[in-house]
């Protein structure tokens, strides 16, 4: 046997980033003197074609049987350097790598600490390279489907590209149709596409595609499983109108005892509409949904003398007895499109948007802008008699983005772009109207945006620098209190109607989908991608992507690329059908193992059970782990009396001799 | 104890959260003591409590168990086991006569790079405060 450690040592320059704090060739020569090191070597770039060939000469000429790396984090670079170890012929598990960089050069100053500290994580990553253990990887299928969590234009065009790839999409929308937020909007910036014209089109494929299966009005309760093979419970939520009846001809809505007295949610509450409804004209399915908590047949069992709704539907689809129903769906890989929602202008008292009508959001501006939304795209403010057009209009921009006091540091990308497309159609309907627009700085940084930016106002928008501190009526108009800090004066402004640009914030079931998939959050509690460069629309969790504003604040552009992108990533393990999972997972010494079952209760994905073996002539209960269940945690290892059942590659004899090299400084 | 005495401290990480938290420290340049060393482990839970003795014994000054927030596990359940045991251990450290001070678990997450320097810098401190370690040292004999 051959199998005598003979470990090869790269202690990497990273150009300076390491070399800068850390003495790599000390920590080299340092290495070249620990038990088993055959050859130590310093080199600028590891990772580059000649970094990777140095150890792959190294493993044909040395004999190498095993390697450590000493560069950046293990996060960065192990698969790197584990193909090329396999590309040597060796097994790619006999790495290990030293984290001197993220953990060492970049936080540390004092270059002799630095260095003292480097040689210490090469000696750790040593001693438990010596005790390394050539793994295999499990090779399974991919369940030729995907799950996508979330209908708005994210879902969709993930959804499509999927489909038309050929694969199956289950694509679970959580309200009654798909659309999401971009169906809310009137015009897009910088082209001004009217923003239902280009969506529509889209939804109206998903719906027909005969590779999705569009499950509205349904929200996903549980997911098991791992990549590949994920499976799902959707929960069809009951609409209590029997969708193959439903011809959506609209008379149950004028008939309902409560039409137009409970607030739209498409139309940001500004508009109205009653307990059996369609979210919005152009809405898919266009199939009616009874609200369960306004319904007045659903929450008291009783409506007047019947319901009217169901002595008005020729078709009979209405059906109160309906119940939810829970559909089990196979899937290979998942894609969480979930949108965002828009900050709650109510935080910002100073704005009043609480206390005054005529302080809205631009959600609603929106809404009030449109052709489809409750005005007939009218400008007119209040109701009945007092119904009137505003002639001075005020725009604020970042409420609730760029703002610690409100917790949301972040910029929300997209608010300088819509304020300024809101401000042209506002100029566009009512050209006699001043319009101004209080800003901290313009962001205007996308393809067509200066220009856009530039041409609203040559249009007459007038831009003033500076946060309002305050909004307070003054009769019938709203007075802004701000400072011009251009000019480093006070101002007091007389206004009709007072439109703050709300910024985008994460959904408030985020953490819902977090417990589902086993997600993070970044600090601006969006979800976390695998990595911010290099893996934006991967998640830690394999198989799971991201898309849309999901991952963070982007607008429509944005939004579809990342689709795309998590859409192709997705059909990369679907396409090759294969994925190869978990060589890190548990594994039992059967001969010392005795069958207390400490495992079986502690493993979180019941991948251990316990099974009955002849040891010498005698019957004996031990533990077993399903290969295909365990993912690597090692919470049963931690837990075993014994030391029986051990986790491959943080095995108790692999990590203590890091212990005892970390622990043994003094 | 000696004004340039400097602890030793011996960490273990979980992959998901706090060796990404870690990293990303390192990625923003955050500066932070060079006495904590890093193991990395896939799952806090699978910090076996005799790690911590054993890392006390072979001359650490202090030891800390971080993974990710609590309901946050990458494994589901993996951290709710680590705290209970490290919870139990705490006090078992603590009956044996171990300052409380040299054990500590901490929670942080991919993106808190900056609560990482924190803790570093807090369980330094602790380990300074509580001087080093000297009870579990076999005597040295000399033959």
């Amino acid at each position: 046997m051959n199998n005598k450690p003979k470990i090869g040592v790269y202690v990497c320059h990273c150009g300076i980033n390491i070399a800068k704090a850390v003495d790599v060739e000390a920590v080299a020569e340092f290495a070249s003197r620990l038990p088993n090191v055959k050859v130590a070597r310093n080199y600028a770039y590891m990772c580059s074609d000649p970094g990777q060939l140095l150890i792959r000469e190294d493993i044909k000429n040395e004999g190498l049987n095993r390697v450590v790396v000493a560069s950046c984090s293990p996060r960065m670079h192990e698969m790197t350097f584990r193909k090329t170890l396999a590309e040597a012929g060796l097994n790619p598990y006999y790495l290990e790598m030293a984290n001197i960089r993220e953990h060492c050069s970049w936080v540390h100053e004092d270059r002799e600490k630095a260095t003292e500290k480097a040689k210490r994580l090469v000696f750790s990553a040593v001693a438990k390279a010596r005790l390394l253990e050539p793994l295999y990887e499990n090779e399974v299928d991919v369940e030729p489907a995907t799950l996508i969590i979330g209908g708005g234009i994210a879902g969709i065009q993930a959804a499509l590209d999927i489909a038309d790839a050929g694969f199956k999409v289950y694509l679970v929308e959580k309200t009654p149709s798909v659309g999401g937020r971009m169906s809310q909007l009137d015009k897009t910036f910088p082209t001004l596409d009217c923003s239902a014209c280009i969506l529509t089109p889209k939804m109206v494929d998903v719906a027909s595609h005969p590779n999705i299966d569009l499950m509205t009005y349904s929200e996903v309760e549980e997911i098991s499983g791992y990549v590949g093979n994920f499976d799902v419970k959707v929960r069809k939520k009951a609409r209590y109108v029997d969708v193959d009846k439903c011809t959506g001809c609209g008379i149950c809505a004028q008939e309902c005892r409560l039409a137009g007295r409970i607030p739209s949610e498409f139309d940001a509450g500004i508009g109205k509409r009653g307990a059996i409804y369609l979210p919005f004209p152009q809405a898919v399915p266009a199939k009616y949904t009874i609200d369960p908590e306004r319904c007045l047949m659903l929450t008291r069992g009783k409506c007047g003398k019947g319901p009217k709704c169901e002595a008005a539907c020729a078709a009979g689809a209405i059906n109160f007895e309906q119940k939810d129903e829970i559909v089990e769906v196979k899937v290979g890989t998942v894609i969480v499109a979930t949108g965002f929602d828009v900050f709650d202008a109510a935080k910002k008292p100073e704005y009043g948007y609480s206390d005054y009508e005529n302080v809205i959001t631009a959600l609603e501006m929106e809404r009030l802008v449109s052709a489809s939304g409750p005005t007939g795209g009218n400008i007119v403010l209040g109701k009945g008699e007092d119904a009137f057009v505003p002639k001075e209009v005020a725009f604020i921009s970042c409420v609730g983005s760029r703002d610690k006091s409100v917790g949301n540091e972040y910029c929300s990308r997209v608010c300088c772009m819509y304020t300024a497309k809101l401000a042209h159609l506002v100029k566009e309907k009512l050209p006699e109207a001043n319009v101004r627009v209080y800003y901290m700085d313009v962001r205007a940084f996308g393809k067509g945006f200066e220009e856009f930016y530039d041409r609203v106002r040559r249009e007459g928008v007038r831009y003033v620098r500076g946060n309002p501190s305050e909004i307070f009526k003054r009769g019938d108009k709203l007075v802004i209190k701000a400072e011009d800090t251009l000019r480093s004066t006070p101002i007091e402004d007389e206004v009709d109607l007072v439109v703050l640009a709300v910024g985008l914030e994460p959904r408030k079931d985020t953490r819902q989908i977090i417990d589902l998939l086993r997600l993070s959050q970044s600090a601006d509690r969006f979800y976390l991608e695998a990595h911010p460069k290099l893996a934006p629309v991967n998640t830690a969790t394999d198989g799971v992507f991201l898309a849309g504003c999901a991952q963070g604040p982007k607008d429509i552009p944005d939004t579809v690329a990342q689709a795309k992108g998590a859409a192709s990533s997705a059909l990369v393990l679907l396409s090759s059908g294969k994925v190869k999972i978990g060589a890190q997972i548990s594994f039992v010494n059967e001969s010392t193992c005795r069958g207390c079952g400490y495992c079986v209760e502690i493993c979180p994905y019941s991948a251990v059970e316990l099974v009955s073996v002849n040891r010498m002539g005698n019957m004996v209960q031990v533990a077993r782990v399903n290969e295909a269940l365990c993912k690597g945690c090692g919470a049963c290892s931690a837990g075993c009396l014994s030391g029986s059942i051990q986790q491959r590659s943080f095995m108790d004899r692999q990590i203590l001799p890091q212990i005892a090299v970390l622990g043994g400084v003094r | 104890m000696s004004e340039q005495y400097e602890p030793n401290i011996v960490a273990f990480l979980c992959n998901w959260c706090s060796y990404a938290g870690a990293d990303l420290a390192g990625t923003s340049r955050t500066q932070y003591p060079v006495n904590l060393n890093i193991i990395r482990v896939m799952c806090s839970g699978r910090v076996n409590p005799l790690f911590i003795i054993n890392a006390l014994q072979q001359g650490a000054d202090g030891v800390l168990v971080s993974g990710c927030h609590p309901g946050d596990c990458h494994y589901m359940e993996g951290n709710f086991y680590a705290r209970r045991r490290f919870g139990l251990m705490k006090e078992l450290l603590e009956y044996i006569g171990v300052d409380s001070r040299r054990f500590n678990m901490s929670w942080v997450s991919a993106s808190e790079g900056g609560k990482w320097k924190d803790v570093v810098e807090e369980v330094v401190g602790k380990a300074k405060e509580a001087g080093p370690f000297e009870q579990f040292r076999r005597n040295k004999i000399n033959w």
